[in-house]
């Protein structure tokens, strides 16, 4: 996904010599094809993420359009207040890149932990929040990014995420209705769309008809859709390699408490908590329950229980 | 106006204005009226008449706290009527407590929290390079300010990348908000320091006009500025000078007149 929504954004580079890629000596493989194709569009901005993000502030402001990119939190909460400050309030044309969303980096720990970014950045006016379920969406977002000029946050995978659907010209603000359904909708959003594809597949199997939707833009939500699904299902389970508070769960529920809903909401997602233990993405998943039998499993007992 | 008479009516301006609005950081605004006052005679580039003019120069007050000084010299640079300084801190008035660019015109960047300056104006001046570009960029930033790291981090960047058309001018007041700064955090030889980071820097008081505009005119082929200025927080009106409690209190009606006197006659001599 990382790669290629890096590729895509080169290409587009390549025509917009206004595109600057700004990194915080990070990104070694990835972002050669603008230090070596582009060297005067890219510059390292050592590692000093505050100076970097009111740089890239000031830059925007000269009619620069410029992305800031490095692992999880270094972008985003590091600098938080630069990001405030200097590129929201300003309105600064620029896109802040965060890698390794939710367990992408799981074994370096928990300083390399990107669970709580979409909750911490989703509160900040003047913000779009972009987290691309697989390497389609991202190539999607890397276009969305270039053509809007309002300030983005891009939650990007690691790498070797599966594909949830082809690429699809979708819209800022869009849901992706990747399965379609009639008795559970399940939302997800990010690398952890792969779990939910596996569990709308299993739950079909089992004939619990499960419809899936991807939401690559957080912020704005899909309101739409998420009013009509309160209203269209019975169960609604939201997935997301995040913090249980702040993120995909809090933005449908934010929405769906505003309406009187036939469905119920069921969340997975991180139970508030740092993670200590070691290992891949896939094995910090399954020790949390987001996996794929933990949805199926949540769904079930909310049927039991019904 | 020329630099004595424009630092004179920045001062005025500010006594009146925290006499008025009952605000606080007069003291912080005294200290740099006059770099202020001769970046706006004799230095800067700008149209009141086009505040977003390509050609202007850009000015940001990283130290965004001393606001009224700064809103003062664009009132009198004729970028809005002066009357609206008497309405600073007040409801409903474009004139907060640290400078806002969204309501003022003439004010490049909103700042207010320390360090972030700094960085813009380093980012808008590599990019005045990349854009081949002859504009000028100047920060005035606390010597308090430099406790922050993200004023190290420009530092390093701005020489590594030749940022030449960079000027940071640092009003070396010797006080922050609890007391000196040598005895919060010794970050004392602030010239030597940004030397050593790359800088051509220089020391100069910053309440002579003389010395203050020779060191803005100063250019380098190939290094960002900074200039060392030595001021007196309160500069001007004696009771105020060297007293941290001007950090925060505003002047009741006799210590306002007294303080308009002083300044007035200094300006006389």
């Amino acid at each position: 996904m990382r790669n290629a929504f890096i590729n895509r954004l080169s290409e587009l580079a390549k025509n917009d010599k206004n595109i600057l890629m700004m990194a915080g000596d990070l990104g070694y493989n990835v972002l050669n094809k603008f230090y070596d194709d582009m060297p005067k569009q890219f510059v390292n901005a050592g590692i000093a993420e505050q100076n970097m993000t009111s740089m890239a502030a000031g830059m925007a402001l000269e009619g620069k359009k410029v992305y800031t990119y490095s692992i999880a939190n270094f972008p985003s909460l590091r600098c938080l207040e630069q990001i405030r400050n200097d590129i929201l309030y300003h309105d600064a044309n620029v896109k802040i890149i965060s890698v390794g969303a939710g367990f992408g980096y799981g074994s370096m720990g928990m300083s390399h932990h990107g669970t709580d970014d979409m909750g911490v950045m989703r509160c900040l006016p003047n913000i779009i929040i972009f987290s691309p379920s697989d390497k389609n969406e991202a190539i999607r977002v890397a276009e969305l990014s270039v053509m809007t000029k309002k300030p983005a946050y891009i939650r990007l995978g690691k790498g070797g995420e599966e594909d949830i659907h082809e690429y699809l010209e979708f819209n800022i603000g869009e849901s992706i209705n990747v399965v379609k359904g009639n008795k559970v909708a399940i939302f997800t959003t990010g690398p952890i769309a792969s779990e939910a594809l596996e569990a709308t597949n299993i739950l079909n199997e089992m004939s619990i008809s499960t419809a899936l939707y991807t939401f690559p833009t957080v912020k704005p939500i899909d309101e739409e859709i998420i009013k009509k699904c309160g209203n269209d299902f019975d169960l609604i389970v939201t997935v997301e390699e995040h913090n249980i508070i702040g993120g995909l769960c809090s933005a449908v529920a934010e929405v769906l408490a505003m309406q009187k809903n036939k469905a119920v909401l069921r969340k997975i997602g991180l139970n508030d908590t740092y993670i200590s233990e070691v290992g891949s993405q896939k094995y910090l998943r399954e020790r949390h329950n987001l996996c794929s039998k933990d949805i199926v499993n949540t769904v079930l007992d909310y049927i039991n229980l019904k | 106006m020329n630099s004595k008479t424009l630092a004179c009516q920045i001062r005025k301006d500010c006594l009146e204005m925290a006499y008025l609005s009952k605000g606080s950081h007069i003291a912080c605004a005294l200290s740099i009226a006059d770099i202020v006052a001769v970046l706006y005679s004799d230095i800067l580039k700008f149209n009141p008449e086009d505040p977003k003019d390509d050609k202007r120069d850009r000015f940001i007050l990283s130290k965004g706290h001393a606001g009224s000084a700064v809103y003062s010299a664009l009132a009198r640079s004729g970028f809005f009527d002066p009357e609206i300084l008497k309405t600073h801190y007040a409801n409903g008035s474009i004139l907060s407590g640290h400078v806002s660019h969204k309501t003022v015109p003439g004010i490049e960047i909103s700042t207010g929290a320390l360090g972030h300056g700094v960085s813009i104006g380093a980012g808008m001046a590599y990019a005045l390079k990349l854009n081949n570009k002859e504009n000028r960029v100047f920060v005035i930033v606390g010597d308090g300010e430099c406790d922050e790291g993200s004023v190290w981090e420009m530092a390093l960047f701005s020489a590594q990348h030749h940022l030449n058309n960079f000027t940071i001018i640092i009003d070396k007041n010797r006080f922050q908000a609890l007391g000196k700064c040598q005895d919060i955090l010794k970050n004392e030889n602030l010239k030597e320091k940004f030397e050593l980071f790359g800088f051509k820097a220089m020391e100069i008081d910053g309440h002579s006009h003389d010395e203050i505009r020779k060191s803005l005119k100063v250019t380098s082929k190939d290094k960002p500025i900074c200039i060392v200025a030595n001021t007196v927080k309160g500069k001007g009106v004696s009771f105020m000078e060297n007293d941290l409690k001007w950090h925060y209190k505003n002047p009741d009606e006799e210590q306002y007149k007294y303080a308009l006197r002083e300044v007035e006659s200094e300006y006389d001599q």
